[in-house]
């Protein structure tokens, strides 16, 4: 992962962050309205309109009419720690299984961002990822706090007794 | 030209169509779809001046989700209605996607001659190793062991080798990619969309479905240690003795392309109808 130099460097790479974790919320409500699962639908397309949130006001703190591109090396693995794996969904996951998968990628973003805080030599980038961190830091106690709402689906909550997966 | 005739930049959005996909959540032609998009934007190619041709299968569906000109053909006929499309209308950018059933087995025979040919052609292939959408057959790039209800014990059979193939063909661009990892993709996708000649690009393309083992594809995966070479034979002996987790451009040769006419799709109806007259 190559640190960012500047503060118009970081905030490029939180802008992507939060723009890629919009789209692939959206692209799973997407799914997840075609299979009639329409309450984690609703789930994702709410933290979809979260994290565009945050991008606009990226955008509008440093200015910016254009989006940046993404900094070469942002981040340490293929997609960035904010978005939600595409293979970890079901079409008869539960709005905790939904929350769950939110709330990991939270962590994860609050992982990333600490990381860049310690890693920085310089100031104005070191402060904004401490302010970010806090950010995520806050967004975690709050899906926390939504999973409260949802009971823990129990073991056999993928069972389907007219299932797709037919091949007989 | 000043700021307020200059074109706004296009983004991946601005590629799709307001038709949402059907695929099974957790698919990996979602993340696919994200990056034929992406690459779209990366070369901002008009969507007017892109047309995407399929065959049939899950994969196939793909003209449907975007904002480009689409054809949705017959099953393995992708490449033939492909080839004709670019050859009358050169000007286009033509990206044909499909699975691997349809692009293997059914359309078997194409492949082997749109590689043969090279005419100017980004061929994409999602390879899932099934038959997805007629609920789990195998398909020519199923592993022989793969053991499930429709063929008990596994098929026995040895699976394709697309890439070898292709380059043994004459396709002029060999990749892998995978869906996963949806930037590299688009990235391996602009590469090919920009060589000249016939680019073939297999992605693995995970089945969460009828092969949710392969969401273990991730951690397998990883990116090609050496550059492409424009040496088919050196290429060959490196995909034939890869893993087949080998992530990036394998070969990029120059093989003069299909000659194409510039303006032939202008010419008068009439004069087209001469020519074909027995």
């Amino acid at each position: 992962m190559k640190t960012p130099q500047t503060l118009e460097e970081f905030m490029a790479t939180a802008l992507a962050m939060e723009r890629e974790a919009a789209q692939r919320y959206n692209d799973i409500a997407d799914a997840m309205e075609t299979h009639n699962n329409r309450e984690v639908a609703q789930l994702f397309r709410t933290m979809a309109g979260y994290e565009a949130k945050h991008a606009e006001t990226i955008m509008a703190e440093m200015n910016w009419v254009e989006v940046p591109g993404v900094p070469p090396g942002a981040w340490p693995a293929t997609e960035s720690p904010e978005m939600i794996p595409s293979d970890a969904v079901h079409y008869l996951m539960h709005p905790w299984h939904a929350l769950d998968l939110a709330l990991a990628a939270e962590q994860r973003a609050e992982a990333f961002f600490d990381e860049l805080a310690q890693l920085s030599s310089n100031e104005s980038v070191r402060r904004a990822a401490i302010a970010l961190r806090e950010e995520e830091a806050e967004h975690v106690a709050m899906v926390k706090q939504w999973m409260t709402r949802y009971p823990v689906p129990g073991a056999d909550w993928a069972n389907d007794p007219d299932p797709p997966r037919y091949n007989e | 030209m000043n700021d307020m005739t200059q074109p706004a930049a296009l983004s991946a959005a601005n590629y799709k169509s307001g038709t949402k996909p059907i695929w099974c959540p957790g698919c990996g032609d979602f993340t696919v779809l994200g990056a034929i998009t992406k690459a779209f934007a990366l070369l901002q190619v008009p969507p007017h001046e892109v047309a995407v041709v399929s065959g049939i299968g899950c994969s196939s569906r793909i003209p449907a989700y975007t904002a480009c000109y689409g054809f949705h053909g017959v099953h393995g006929r992708s490449l033939a209605a492909a080839t004709g499309l670019k050859v009358a209308r050169p000007e286009l950018t033509v990206l044909v996607a499909g699975g691997d059933g349809d692009g293997y087995s059914i359309g078997g025979n194409h492949f082997l001659h749109a590689c043969r040919r090279n005419v100017d052609l980004t061929y994409i292939v999602m390879d899932n190793h099934v038959y997805g959408m007629t609920k789990g057959q195998a398909s020519p790039t199923t592993e022989p062991d793969w053991d499930n209800k429709l063929s008990p014990g596994g098929t026995g059979i040895r699976a394709f080798h697309p890439l070898v193939i292709a380059l043994a063909s004459g396709a002029n661009f060999v990749a892998r990619a995978f869906g996963g990892d949806q930037s590299g993709t688009a990235q391996i996708i602009a590469q090919g969309m920009r060589h000249p000649g016939f680019s073939f690009i297999e992605i693995l393309s995970p089945c969460v479905t009828f092969r949710p083992e392969q969401r273990e594809w991730k951690n397998l995966v990883h990116p090609a240690s050496v550059e492409a070479t424009d040496d088919a034979a050196r290429a060959a002996r490196r995909i034939m003795t890869d893993d087949g987790f080998n992530i990036g451009v394998l070969y990029a040769g120059d093989r003069k392309p299909y000659p194409l006419q510039p303006g032939r799709a202008q010419r008068d109806a009439a004069e087209l109808e001469t020519e074909f007259m027995l």
